[in-house]
């Protein structure tokens, strides 16, 4: 795995990441459609995820929570705008309360996945991310933050090793 | 920052006050803690400038810093944080065989 390009527009509210993987892009399609293998990497490893509903068809929705190190669970939602199995997969991502359902106070982010073939035979998978705010962008990121925790505790490290 | 962040309850509690401010009677409810300890989870965080406590009546009002705390430059650093070390582990699942 490669990521070949980051683009960042701070007024758009959007982010661009893509990646190379030498697996093709049928294999690669199977880390978002079966969903024993996108809990293994939604979350980071302190925060694994549970994937408790999982319909990929247009306005189908993904179900999961997050479980933390004290037990603590942290539930959020995917809603299907549209999908085209192996290519392309448009969905708002968003928290949910205790119960599972949408919770109308709380962020949601719009994801743009675009898979393609390259001429090796792997994959260059691209993901957009959108958010309709400042605000929903700094709640998504707060809820992300113990993986900016251990990239800051990355980056202390490598001052220490300096 | 880092520090402030790097606990559950007050993690829990940047997320409630992020959704709307908040008194400390009311957060302290769920916690099975005691005010003064929810209180003292509040000022660890009012020292980080994650967010500011404000008496209004006979109540404590605490709300998130948004603005202040973090630019949409540094927001977006840290999702691609995030989704970099995604990738990683999207990664690391592809190259073992199904």
């Amino acid at each position: 795995m490669a990521v070949t390009n980051v683009h960042k527009d701070p007024e758009a509210l959007t982010m661009t990441i893509t990646a190379e993987f030498d697996a093709p892009v049928a294999r690669t399609w199977q880390v978002w459609e079966d969903p024993r293998q996108l809990e293994r990497w939604w979350g980071p490893p302190v925060y694994p995820a549970t994937v408790v509903e999982h319909d990929l068809t247009p306005g189908g929705r993904v179900a999961y929570y997050m479980t933390g190190p004290e037990g603590d669970r942290h539930h959020g939602w995917w809603r299907v705008i549209a999908v085209e199995a192996p290519h392309t997969l448009e969905f708002e991502d968003g928290f949910a309360d205790e119960a599972g359902n949408p919770d109308p106070a709380l962020p949601v982010a719009v994801a743009r996945v675009t898979l393609g073939e390259r001429p090796d035979g792997g994959t260059r998978m691209s993901i957009e991310t959108t958010f309709g705010s400042l605000q929903e962008m700094e709640k998504v990121v707060a809820m992300g933050m113990e993986e900016g925790i251990k990239l800051a505790i990355g980056q202390i490290d490598g001052l220490l090793a300096a | 920052m880092f520090h402030a962040l790097g606990d559950a309850t007050r993690r829990d509690i940047v997320m409630r006050v992020l959704q709307g401010e908040s008194s400390i009677s009311t957060l302290a409810r769920p916690y099975p803690m005691s005010f003064a300890a929810v209180q003292k989870h509040v000022a660890v965080l009012e020292r980080a400038g994650i967010v500011t406590k404000q008496r209004r009546g006979r109540e404590q009002v605490v709300r998130a810093e948004i603005d202040s705390v973090r630019s949409a430059a540094r927001l977006l650093d840290e999702l691609e944080a995030i989704w970099r070390s995604r990738m990683d582990r999207i990664g690391d699942i592809l190259v073992v065989p199904e």
